[in-house]
């Protein structure tokens, strides 16, 4: 039960993280965001919730994932490299150990129907799998632009019997199917769960994502003190609404010597202003019902996020990593689109890994790092996903399909 | 003049005050400016001038896309307090309707200092609740803004007591679980809500979301102090100048009619 555990690093009763989080939404939500947090809070210490959740993590997800070193991938980075292979879970990245965790709950509040967002459609996949698996009805929404971008996981989710809604408003793409997926919440909040995606939203969406990741990190500490018989010097992973990050963080966020590194999406570079570096660049605001870093322009209007990789398109950001950035506990920093891909093409080569341009920003991240760390340094870098989903991206960039070599 | 004046006026002509909504910079600053005006010399008591915003999670396609416009026709907050002057410099009484982040982006107490300075009553807050809102409360009550919380049929009678407490000039009370857009019946679940927010307050009640005509207007009429329009505004916006007059008059109407009835 050790991933449920009450922390010292848990929010306020109302869902703060020091300044960040909160509840900013309408008061017809409150309701249901007060439901779930008291069905959570007795969920998180029910051995028949934590045993059903536990055994599809194994039975289903694939879990515990493996710790892989990257021998040749470290000798690029100038320092000893394992990968945490988020990849390898079933449907291919992170996003499985949420889902089926928030899908148990809304099977334990007696709803029947859950709604989703997603931009990549990595979160809307996984959902509409945990929806098949647990007969639950399952809508998701995705920007109409994703849709176009991401035809095959549309197709994907309508398999597993999902119906995908393009949301065709605002910026098309991930925050506005999130503005679709609240209205959907507050018009049908009696029979339905919205099952939010990341580590973000309104109390205690951040805390109830964090600890269904929170098996990323125990895992991993316990895996890499096996295989290297110590601590690493720092933990490296992905941020775009943060929920892979703050996973594998909280394994060692009481061992003070362990650095826990954020690496954010970059875009064309902080200076082009076309980029998603949201901690970083971004300031202080509520958005999608917490308030946390967010990207905006002065008038407080929400601006666009830039990505070569859909699912770190977003302007905003879980708010424990703004906690996390303010009290100096993580440091976060970003790679643009070009160093995230030519590390997704290192790995490929050199381990025979082909990683989601997400988890490609964690490895450039590394790659960044390593030299300050020597030959005797030691990372350990979230593979949050597998780069499946990314071929066409790849095969666009690369010149693929023409001969060419990435 | 104050938000208690408006319903007293009201409340003495043994009828509900009408209350209308358009986004400032909708379909331009100068036309929202000519709309609202025309809002209030046809029937309206009080105006809500809503601040466009990026991501309104509360509003339907009617409003979504009137924000739209206007941000895209380069709408800025400082043009919503030229606007709430228009109104007032004319003779007429305005709240703010805004989603909350522009309010924190410009400086809570600043964007309330120049508010009042415009003339403008107070601020309708859809996405703050009373939780949240301390920096708002010291605010509103430095520079005497009035606070309009929302309560909603999913709220529960503590949250109805606590919204009301913190609240000032009105509550409203969201007809229906939705979100803004014109509808033909008027949902069964405000009488109930307003009836429950009477056991707690003595405060004026609003009711909005959903309400298009003079018929809805009177049915609300009979149980609530204030029956409150936006989408049916922003859509004869669209039709100009004439269906926009000719529907706030429809509306007054309706809020007259009612009386006898309850």
């Amino acid at each position: 039960m050790g991933q449920f555990k009450p922390t010292p690093h848990d929010p306020d009763a109302r869902g703060h993280f020091g300044p960040w989080g909160g509840r900013f939404v309408p008061e017809a939500l409150i309701a249901a965001v007060d439901e779930l947090a008291a069905e959570y809070d007795k969920a998180r210490l029910d051995p028949e919730f934590v045993g059903e959740f536990q055994r599809l993590l194994k039975d289903f997800a694939g879990r515990p994932s493996l710790l892989t070193e990257a021998p040749k991938f470290a000798e690029r980075a100038g320092t000893r490299v394992f990968l945490k292979r988020e990849d390898l879970n079933h449907t291919g990245s992170h996003k499985i150990n949420n889902v089926l965790g928030q899908a148990l709950l809304t099977k334990r509040m007696g709803k029947k129907r859950v709604i989703a967002e997603t931009g990549a459609g990595q979160h809307g996949v996984a959902t509409a799998t945990a929806c098949a698996l647990l007969g639950l009805d399952c809508v998701v929404y995705m920007g109409e632009l994703d849709t176009e971008r991401q035809a095959l996981n549309v197709a994907r989710m309508r398999l597993l019997g999902a119906e995908v809604i393009p949301v065709k408003s605002g910026s098309r793409t991930l925050k506005d199917a999130i503005n679709e997926a609240l209205r959907d919440w507050v018009t049908n909040v009696d029979e339905t769960h919205y099952l939010l995606g990341t580590a973000a939203g309104p109390h205690p969406f951040p805390l109830l994502v964090r600890d269904f990741h929170r098996v990323i990190g125990i895992e991993a500490r316990e895996q890499i003190l096996e295989k290297a018989g110590r601590l690493p010097d720092a933990v490296v992973a992905c941020v775009g609404g943060g929920s892979n990050a703050i996973g594998i963080f909280h394994g060692f966020i009481d061992d003070a010597d362990v650095r826990l590194v954020g690496v954010e999406p970059g875009g064309s570079g902080l200076d082009s202003g076309s980029h998603g570096a949201t901690l970083t660049a971004g300031t202080p605001g509520s958005l999608h019902g917490a308030m946390s870093y967010v990207m905006q322009d002065e008038d407080g209007q929400i601006t666009e996020a830039h990505s070569i990789s859909a699912g770190l398109d977003y302007p905003g950001v879980g708010p424990e990593h703004s906690h996390l950035k303010d009290i100096g506990r993580a440091e976060y920093f970003p790679v643009t689109d070009a160093e995230a891909m030519e590390a997704f093409a290192l790995l490929s080569r050199t381990e025979g890994i082909i990683p989601a341009i997400e988890s490609s920003h964690a490895l450039a991240g590394a790659l960044k790092l390593g030299p300050s760390l020597g030959p005797d340094g030691l990372l350990v870098v979230n593979l949050s996903g597998r780069g499946d989903k990314d071929m066409d991206t790849a095969v666009k960039y690369f010149g693929l399909a023409d001969g060419g070599q990435a | 003049m104050s938000l208690s004046d408006v319903f007293s006026t009201a409340r003495a002509e043994s009828r509900a005050a009408l209350i209308g909504y358009l986004p400032a910079g909708y379909p331009t600053v100068d036309g929202s400016k000519d709309h609202l005006r025309s809002m209030i010399e046809s029937g309206c008591d009080l105006v809500e001038v809503g601040l466009p915003f990026s991501d309104p999670v509360m509003d339907g396609p009617t409003i979504q896309a009137a924000a739209e416009q206007a941000l895209s026709a380069g709408f800025r907050v400082r043009d919503l307090f030229d606007v709430v002057s228009a109104v007032s410099d004319a003779g007429g009484r305005a709240v703010v309707m805004t989603y909350w982040n522009p309010v924190l982006r410009y400086g809570v107490d600043a964007f309330a200092r120049d508010l009042a300075a415009a003339g403008g009553l107070g601020i309708i807050t859809p996405d703050l609740v009373p939780d949240e809102a301390d920096d708002w409360m010291a605010a509103s009550e430095a520079h005497g803004l009035d606070r309009i919380f929302l309560v909603a049929p999913s709220s529960t009678e503590e949250r109805v007591a606590m919204t009301a407490r913190a609240s000032s000039g009105f509550l409203y009370a969201t007809a229906v679980m939705g979100v803004t857009g014109a509808r033909d019946v008027v949902s069964s679940a405000a009488p109930e809500l307003v009836g429950r927010v009477r056991e707690h307050t003595s405060l004026p009640v609003g009711v909005g979301l959903g309400v298009r005509s003079g018929a809805q207007a009177a049915e609300i009429a009979g149980f609530a102090d204030g029956v409150i329009v936006g989408s049916a505004f922003v859509s004869a916006v669209a039709e100009g100048e004439t269906a926009v007059r000719a529907l706030a008059a429809d509306l007054a109407k309706g809020v007259r009619s009612a009386a006898a009835t309850v």
